[in-house]
């Protein structure tokens, strides 16, 4: 082994950009997550099955799927994010990934939302691809079902966000994983809210504009707050580790 | 910035106080890391050596005392100081499902631009020849180390912290790395370790940690 640099007193470190540090942690949580097939299954396994026994559990008939449609399936993808967030930071943190990220140089905030972005590109995004499929399995109609992929689109980043929060913070505890849940789903309740809200207001043939407006001011604020509080909370997390 | 007095020292630590479960680790602990210089932490396990590193690092919050960055605060001048610093912990931030290659270019992409060509180069001098591309899962303790090991001869940051460098490599490996860590000290590198291994590097200073922790120069 020989180190390339010498003498290290002339040596000044060079700076590597923002973006391409985001980038690159981007890129390297999608190929992990894509070698890691389970964690990308799972969710959208789950989202699948609870929304498939709905009709079967309670009743398959049309009046009835139509009005709990959007609620089932907001639910059910809540439920499914609230899964895999407890390995949003979890493997980096057990690896010791997670200290280099605190120790590079570019800001935390910036890693941690382009680790909240990776997560929600394998967690997330699947479930709004699906969406439309289940949207049929309930009877909602062409326009209603657009709609719906429409409000997932803006509400699961809103939930990655918020959800790494939480992830966050319990990610020092041997069993976070109810905590975690306790901690975020009353931070969830507004997006649920909102987002069969808009749904609804679609099946009745009310304007939605409003609707999606206010979705949109969660992602906005959830988007540039979130990291914040995430950033914090890991730095707590891995200063009590 | 980067025109400094050779001789100032790059960290210093004011009268630290830690505890942990309710044991003090150490108390009144001071200590300064000149360029140009190897410091070894000593002590008994449980003794702490780990989390002073931490302290010194910025990872670990949980002290009384100062750290200082070429003289200023370093939470002041938190960019500067972790863009100089290198820190290997005894988790080596390698992915199990990433191969060296992609796991090298995923821990030098904060710091370096560097191209493959480079990384590859970096890993075969680390003595992973010919396993530069197989998934880290598949590899020994003493391999993955490696990787994160491979870091060093790449680095350009005058500060290294290295926690437990020597676990898990092999015989000519350490061999290797004594001299790696050597030849960046004479070049004005400055290093801090731990470690359980018999090292004795010309000029070595301690910091012992334990009943009465003290710096020895």
């Amino acid at each position: 082994m020989n180190s390339e640099c010498r003498p290290v007193q002339a040596c000044v470190p060079t700076a590597v950009g923002v973006v391409p540090a985001m980038w690159a942690v981007l890129r390297r949580d999608l190929r992990v997550s894509l070698r890691q097939r389970q964690d990308l299954l799972n969710p959208l396994l789950f989202f699948v099955m609870v929304v498939s026994l709905f009709p079967l559990g309670v009743s398959p008939e049309v009046s009835f799927l139509q009005q709990a449609g959007a609620g089932i399936l907001w639910v059910a993808a809540l439920l499914s994010t609230l899964l895999s967030l407890d390995h949003m930071f979890r493997h980096d943190f057990d690896d010791g990934t997670l200290e280099q990220l605190v120790l590079q140089p570019q800001p935390l905030y910036l890693l941690v939302l382009a680790k909240t972005v990776a997560h929600w590109l394998v967690t997330g995004l699947p479930l709004v691809l699906v969406a439309p499929m289940l949207g049929v399995m309930v009877h909602l109609d062409g326009n209603s079902i657009a709609i719906l992929c429409l409000t997932l689109l803006i509400g699961t980043p809103v939930l990655s966000f918020i959800g790494s929060i939480g992830a966050a913070l319990t990610l020092g505890l041997r069993s976070g994983g109810v905590l975690l849940s306790l901690l975020i789903i009353p931070l969830y309740i507004p997006v649920l809210i909102f987002g069969t809200g808009t749904v609804n207001a679609a099946v009745g043939g009310a304007p939605v504009g409003a609707y999606l407006a206010l979705l949109g001011a969660f992602l906005v604020l959830a988007m540039t707050l979130a990291p914040f509080a995430s950033a914090a909370a890991l730095r707590i997390s891995l200063s009590n580790s | 910035m980067s025109e400094q007095n050779a001789s100032a020292p790059l960290l210093q630590a004011v009268d630290l106080y830690c505890e942990r479960d309710d044991r003090i680790l150490f108390q009144g602990l001071g200590c300064s890391i000149v360029p140009g210089t190897l410091t070894r932490v000593e002590g008994p396990n449980g003794s702490g050596k780990t989390t002073l590193l931490r302290i010194l690092a910025g990872l670990h919050g949980g002290f009384e005392g100062e750290v200082l960055w070429r003289g200023e605060s370093r939470d002041a001048s938190r960019e500067s100081f972790l863009r100089n610093l290198l820190y290997i912990g005894h988790r080596p931030g390698v992915k199990a499902l990433l191969t060296p290659l992609e796991n090298l270019r995923a821990l030098m992409s904060g710091r370096r631009e560097l191209d493959d060509a480079r990384l590859v180069d970096a890993l075969e001098r680390s003595g992973l020849s010919g396993f530069t591309d197989i998934p880290c899962q598949h590899l020994s303790a003493g391999q993955t180390r490696r990787v994160a090991l491979a870091r060093l001869v790449l680095s350009d940051e005058p500060l290294w912290i290295l926690d437990e460098a020597f676990t898990a490599i092999d015989h000519d490996g350490v061999a290797g790395l004594e001299q790696l860590l050597a030849s960046r000290v004479a070049q004005g590198g400055a290093v801090i370790v731990t470690t359980h291994h018999a090292l004795a590097l010309p000029g070595m200073r301690r910091i012992r940690l334990g009943q009465e922790s003290h710096c020895e120069f």
